[in-house]
């Protein structure tokens, strides 16, 4: 069994999680192609933000294997930190760094990790605010801007690394109603833009005009998947369906 | 016409709630115990402000002016002492290029001091003193220029870091043909201020890895940093002062002797460092898991996001309770009486009971009292400076 299937960009199998005597990750396989945009989905405790967590290594899996780009996650320092080049994060919270300005906050990692010089990093910080849209609010801190704006320097922050795959933790949760649109709208364009994408979300709009593949959690289990067509109307499991019932009203 | 006001017409809100008398009526006049207590404060601050004036200016100022130097510098021996003033002077240049270079609050500890010199020079008797005062004053003002001239940050940082060197080589000697003069001559202010920066200098560092240790993963630095904290916070400053002296000598090799300024420097720093491991140890937990979370996710490793993300900000949180340990370092400073060197209050203690200065206690302890007062309000004023720069509370 080759680990280098190019085509294979994330392989998990048989993944179990436990915190102390809570099973909280039961035997997750999930695959994912280059390019693919995923849309992790189901009720709150189900394990979808401990599974993308376990991907950069912010959670440890107890048992299984994940597979990331052909390097293996384990407990080698230098695969993890291979592996977390690779893959960028934005988070529910944003976790914005408040004592840096949006350009420093995006600027930080190429400087420090890839060793790039100031005016290289900033030109990029810059390329980057203008894709996310702000480019206006590069010498702004953190808390000087509004939620969906923090959201999106995360997001320009996440990509200052070059990685090939994107990891959404509920990126609009926190967010007020008027600013979903405008993060998710860059989170679309990614999506165009070929990027690999996971992104655990309620948002079902977003999920079916963007997802090539949506995967329903429910007790730390994987309990389906499929396209987003098939999902919405044709769910298989019961509790698939009771679950799209409650969100979609 | 509809009942709807225009909001085009600028009311102005009326004058007796707003501006000065405004805030007196609000805040001191504001009810009849309000208005009591104003009345109460003020004879009191009245009283006391007169009380001090004709203190000041119907008391005998000799016992000051004679002991001035023991004041400043101790028994250092007389033909030396312009080291001392060297060493000042080197402070006043450094600290005028800073002011250049940096600003903010550098600017305005630079305008402090020179302040603080103008009115020495004014208040000095002697015209050899006030020539000194006003040339530091103009040291400051050519770092100024010097920083101008040479726009070189890195210079300057090496300056500043060479700096303790040289004035520690500059007053104690044995290079250069300098003579030396040994620290047990060292006194008063001047040896406040060497006890007083070295600890707060070297104790942070130490305390921040204390703190960092107590993190630690590795538990045999973990159980170090635990019991070194917890002996050292279980244990009064003079004990440790006490057991610098007399403990130190037993860890040093055969025949090497160490001065007694040295080991108190030790004492002090060992010290102030396990209290602010605790207060950095606060500010560590202040900091949510996210923010090391981030930083992992764009590829960090431990030490980066020590330095860069998770340390400033911790350290911005605990500004107050830093700034609090060292003040009270250096006041504590003058408990080195204990192992018999004479600091500013040693000093002060000596002089009044000397005999022909009988009785003039008052003068010397206002005297002292205004010195330790100036140099702690300096340090609180630069700690609310700093805090307003980084922007503690506000992000």
């Amino acid at each position: 069994m080759s680990e280098n299937q190019s085509n294979d960009i994330i392989i998990a199998r048989d993944v179990h999680k436990w915190y102390g005597n809570f099973h909280a990750l039961r035997g997750v396989s999930m695959t994912l192609k280059r390019g693919e945009v995923v849309v992790i989905f189901g009720p709150s405790g189900s394990g979808k933000s401990t599974f993308i967590r376990t991907l950069n290594r912010l959670e440890e899996h107890q048992r299984g294997t994940i597979i990331v780009d052909g390097i293996e996650l384990n407990n080698d320092t230098r695969n993890i930190e291979a592996i977390r080049s690779e893959v960028g994060m934005v988070f529910q919270q944003f976790n914005l760094f408040p004592h840096l300005t949006a350009m420093d906050n995006i600027a930080l990692a190429p400087l420090w990790v890839r060793k790039w010089t100031r005016d290289k990093a900033e030109k990029m910080a810059m390329e980057l605010l203008e894709r996310v849209g702000i480019p206006e609010q590069a010498d702004k801190y953190p808390n000087q801007l509004s939620g969906g704006q923090q959201q999106r320097v995360a997001i320009a922050r996440a990509l200052a690394m070059q990685p090939k795959i994107m990891l959404f933790d509920e990126p609009t949760s926190a967010l007020d109603p008027e600013m979903i649109k405008e993060v998710l709208d860059v989170m679309t364009q990614l999506a165009k833009s070929g990027i690999t994408m996971i992104c655990v979300t309620h948002e079902m709009g977003f999920a079916n005009a963007v997802a090539n593949r949506m995967v329903f959690f429910d007790g730390g289990q994987l309990i389906e998947e499929g396209t987003p067509e098939q999902i919405f109307n044709n769910p298989q499991h019961d509790r698939t369906k009771l679950f799209l019932s409650q969100i979609l009203h | 016409m509809s009942g709807m006001a225009t909001i085009t017409d600028t009311i102005k809100p009326p004058v007796t709630s707003v501006g000065v008398l405004g805030w007196l009526r609000k805040n001191l006049f504001s009810s009849w115990f309000n208005s009591l207590l104003t009345i109460v404060a003020l004879w009191l601050i009245y009283n006391f402000v007169v009380g001090l004036w004709g203190f000041v200016t119907t008391a005998n100022w000799n016992v000051v002016i004679v002991n001035l130097r023991l004041f400043m510098v101790g028994r250092y021996t007389l033909e030396q002492v312009w080291r001392v003033q060297v060493s000042v002077a080197i402070l006043a240049f450094l600290l005028g290029a800073s002011w250049r270079a940096w600003g903010g609050i550098i600017q305005q500890i630079g305008i402090s001091i020179a302040a603080l010199f103008v009115v020495l020079a004014l208040l000095a008797f002697e015209t050899s003193s006030r020539v000194y005062l006003a040339a530091n004053v103009a040291l400051i003002a050519i770092g100024f220029g010097f920083a101008h001239l040479v726009r070189s940050r890195g210079l300057l940082v090496a300056l500043w870091i060479a700096s303790p060197f040289v004035i520690a080589i500059l007053l104690y000697g044995g290079v250069g043909g300098l003579p030396i003069v040994a620290t047990d001559l060292w006194g008063g202010l001047l040896l406040t201020f060497a006890l007083a920066v070295s600890g707060i200098v070297l104790s942070f560092p130490l305390g921040v890895l204390l703190a960092l240790g107590r993190q630690s993963s590795y538990p045999v630095i973990k159980w170090f940093s635990i019991l070194y904290i917890e002996i050292v916070r279980g244990v009064p400053l003079v004990t440790m002062l006490f057991t610098a002296q007399i403990v130190l000598p037993i860890f040093l090799p055969e025949g090497m002797t160490v001065e007694r300024v040295v080991r108190v420097m030790v004492g002090f720093t060992a010290f102030t460092a396990a209290y602010l491991a605790e207060v950095v140890r606060g500010g560590l937990q202040a900091i949510g898991r996210g923010q090391s979370e981030a930083a992992k996710a764009i590829g960090l490793n431990t030490i980066q996001i020590l330095w860069l993300i998770v340390l400033p900000q911790a350290i911005r949180v605990v500004i107050p309770a830093i700034v609090q340990q060292f003040i009270s370092l250096f006041k504590d400073t003058s408990l080195v009486a204990i192992v018999g060197l004479l600091d500013l209050a040693g000093i002060a203690n000596s002089v009044i009971s000397q005999k022909e200065f009988l009785g003039l206690q008052n003068e010397v302890l206002v005297f002292i009292a205004a010195i330790y007062f100036v140099c702690c309000y300096v340090m609180t004023y630069a700690s609310r400076r700093l805090e307003k720069r980084l922007g503690v509370g506000e992000r």
